[in-house]
């Protein structure tokens, strides 16, 4: 069993630019997964609008009843979000490595145009070893 | 009206504030501790909240990576079915939910720190809610409601939560 459900990708007006599953039932299909990559950019927004207090961000953990979904908001406004096990720890840092992943393979790519959907091989590949790693790590803790 | 904002004498600190929700959406009771910022005016504030756990509750039901096959994003769903959630977490704040099997939606937002309030939000509902406010003779069921003792008896509950 993995410890993240799937992956996406959203750039900062809410579009899907990426998007992976690693090995969830009744898994997603294109459309599906575009429809909830902008509801939950939508909602994000929404939680920043609800806040008692000054300086919110937007959700950060949702813990429903048969996952945790993580998201983190780059500073550029592009947010990565996953569905992990419920109480799966480490989330967080598997995040920031995703991001920094993001960095590397896919911006520092001369060929890829920001904001549009994601397509570099490279990225795919350290992106599955460091969800492979990852996994063992969290199962040895 | 506007309530008072700030603390009163002797409750919570780490409490901001509860909605009550009736099936059909309307906000039959809404209770501030604490909440300087109010960036919405109260009847927008409890729509847009009502919208949100809506949405959040179809989003669940349709991202859930276990329950194998789901409808359509949206579909309607019989209560207590389906992938709900239970919380979310943002650096501000945290907001527990809980829908009883009537439909009714109960909110508790508080500070980010706050522990698994799942447990208490049963209690409010069936120690609190039900025997203040359902058992109350003078009580229309579904409707708006103050009444002294479950504010009294609520603002007591909370006090000790962590």
């Amino acid at each position: 069993m993995a410890s993240i459900y799937n992956l996406f990708v959203i750039n900062k007006s809410g579009g899907l630019i990426f998007y992976k599953d690693y090995g969830s039932t009744g898994r997603l299909d294109t459309n599906d997964s575009l429809r909830l990559a902008s509801l939950w950019h939508s909602m994000h927004a929404i939680s920043i609008q609800l806040s008692p207090t000054l300086g919110c961000t937007g959700i950060e953990v949702l813990e429903a009843d048969t996952f945790d979904l993580h998201c983190f908001q780059s500073l550029t406004g592009t947010k990565l979000f996953v569905a992990s096990e419920p109480g799966a720890a480490g989330v967080t840092a598997l995040l920031k490595t995703i991001y920094e992943l993001y960095a590397d393979y896919v911006l520092k790519n001369p060929f890829y145009e920001v904001e549009m959907p994601i397509r570099c091989e490279l990225f795919e590949l350290n992106l599955l070893q460091a969800i492979r790693k990852d996994k063992y790590s969290v199962g040895n803790r | 009206m506007q309530q008072a904002v700030g603390a009163g004498p002797g409750s919570s600190t780490r409490m901001r504030c509860l909605y009550m929700f009736n099936r059909q959406g309307v906000c039959v009771h809404y209770h501030v501790w604490l909440r300087p910022l109010n960036a919405l005016s109260r009847q927008e504030d409890q729509k847009l909240m009502f919208g949100l756990l809506f949405s959040l509750k179809s989003f669940t039901a349709k991202m859930d990576p276990v329950g194998g096959s789901k409808g359509q994003l949206g579909a309607a769903q019989l209560q207590g079915q389906g992938c709900s959630f239970h919380s979310f977490r943002t650096n501000t704040y945290k907001l527990s939910f809980m829908e009883t099997p009537t439909g009714m939606k109960i909110v508790l937002v508080t500070d980010q720190k706050m522990g698994d309030l799942r447990e208490a939000l049963k209690h409010i509902y069936s120690n609190i809610y039900v025997e203040y406010v359902v058992k109350n003779p003078l009580y229309t069921p579904e409707m708006p409601f103050k009444c002294e003792l479950f504010n009294l008896n609520l603002d007591n509950y909370v006090k000790n939560l962590t």
